[in-house]
This record gives structure tokens, sequence and C-alpha cells, in this order.
């Protein structure tokens, strides 16, 4: 007979809920998930348009378009937001499907450092076309 | 160690709706639109680099294989937008809950998903029009 689940005779239930974590932080990452999304609402659909606009045309071109103030902000905010928006949605699905709990942790780190360098990767290049690569033309 | 703990009677036993379909192609197209960042991480690094690694990277984008992966993405891309913008809706709470989500209180609300399913097609279709007009255009 317990009052709670997981109290057992007179163990205070605070202990079992200890465990489970800190509390009012769990829909943190459900929140970064819609935030970016809204975010990604319009980069999206400009990138679209960038990309049917660069993929033909020749380098310089390219380099000049990715100069541009505006172009270069926005791409790196899409490649922000992309990253932080695919590593929250394989985050869950990694929870759902994978649960053998050593790949699961080592697939959760993975994932995390795979975003974080794919993000840090973009925008570093983004900065380098932006501040150096362009002036060459 | 097996999981011994009772399983909930899983997707057998729900009758099919446009949902089920709209929720596994957003699991999926939200996956290979993963693989498409790193797509977009390349082409990046190789404007960033030099005019021979962009050249790669855009004869990859140019080939059979880029072009149909090209293709898939867009598809992707529009559908997870479209798809989301009415996730983002219902998450809001709008025509959201056991009456509206009944058939014959609310009809449109299943609707919509195949709705978005084809709006997502006919979009996919129109950008690669419009972009194919742009290159022979620019051709030309």
């Amino acid at each position: 007979m317990s009052a709670y689940p997981g109290q057992e005779g007179l163990r205070d239930p605070l202990k079992v809920a200890h465990g489970l974590g800190a509390s009012r932080s769990g829909v943190r990452p459900w929140w970064l998930q819609r935030v970016t999304a809204v975010a990604l609402v319009p980069l999206s659909i400009w990138f679209l348009f960038l990309m049917g606009g660069v993929l033909q045309a020749d380098y310089p071109t390219v380099l000049e378009t990715i100069a541009q103030p505006v172009h270069a902000i926005f791409l790196i905010a899409f490649v922000v937001c992309l990253f932080w928006h695919g590593a929250l949605g394989l985050q869950v699905i990694i929870e759902d499907y994978v649960h053998t709990r050593w790949l699961e942790t080592t697939l959760q780190i993975a994932l995390r450092f795979g975003a974080l360098l794919g993000a840090l990767a973009g925008v570093m290049a983004v900065l380098a076309v932006w501040l150096t690569g362009a002036s060459y033309y | 160690m097996p999981n011994s703990r009772p399983m909930s009677p899983h997707l057998g036993i729900y009758r099919w709706r446009v949902n089920m379909l709209q929720s596994t192609l957003h699991r999926l197209t939200g996956l290979f639109l993963c693989l498409g960042a790193l797509l977009v991480v390349w082409g990046l690094i190789a404007a960033a680099t030099s005019d021979a690694a962009w050249s790669t990277f855009a004869a990859f984008c140019g080939s059979w294989i880029g072009l149909v992966l090209l293709f898939l993405w867009t598809w992707s891309l529009l559908f997870h937008l479209c798809n989301g913008i009415q996730h983002l809706v219902r998450d809001a709470g709008r025509n959201y809950g056991p009456a509206t989500r009944d058939r014959t209180h609310d009809p449109v609300y299943w609707s919509t998903g195949w709705a978005i399913t084809a709006i997502s097609v006919v979009l996919t279709v129109l950008v690669w029009v419009l972009l194919l007009v742009h290159v022979s255009g620019g051709a030309a």
C-alpha cells in the first residue's frame, strides 16, 4: 500500500521525485523545437530561392551572393536553426527507437557533437566568404 | 536484458487515418532533411575553399543522383514545412480537441492532411518548373 508511485513504507516520495531529474525544465527541448521551426519557416523559403539562383552560377557569382550582408546573416541564422532543429528531431527519434542503453547514450552524445560541428563549419564557411573570400573578386 | 514489461496495444488496433501518414512522413522527411543539412554545409565549405571545390560540389548537384536527391529534398522540405505549420497551429490549441477531431462534427480536421500532402507536391513541381525556366533562360 503506497500513496504515491514508487513509495515504499515511510520513504518520502520527494526522494523518488529527485531521481527523476529537475522539474520545470522538461518542456525546454519541445519549446526550442517550435521556436526554431518558426524561424525556419521564412528562412527555408528564402534558402530555396537562394539555392535556385546559385547552383548553376559561376564561382565569383556564388561568392558575391554569399558575401552580401543580408544573405550572409540569413545563411548563418539558417544553418544554426537548421542544425538545432534537426538535432532536436533526431534526439526524439533516438529516444523513441533505440532502447539499448549504451548505444542510446553513445548516439545522443555523437549527435550533439555532430550537430555542433556541422553548425560551426557552416557558420565559419559563411564568415570566411563574407569577410575574406569575396574581396578576391 | 529483454524488456518484459507489457506493451501497449500498438499500431494494429487503430483505424487508418491520414494523420498517420502525416506523422510518418514528417519523421521520414525530417530524417532525410538532416542529410540535406550535410549537403548545405558541404556547399558552404566548398564555396569558402576554392573554385575547384565549388565545381566538384556543383558537379555533384548537377549529376543524375544529385538532381534526384535535390528533387526529393525539395519535396521533403516543402512537406515538412507545410505539415510543420499545421503542427504549430495545432500545438497552439487551434482546432484541437475531441469535438473537432470527430469526423461528423468537423470533417475539415482530417482532410487538411490530404491538402497538405497535395500542396507540398504542387509546390515542389512549381519550384522545379521555375528553376528549369531560370536555368534555360540564363543559358539562352
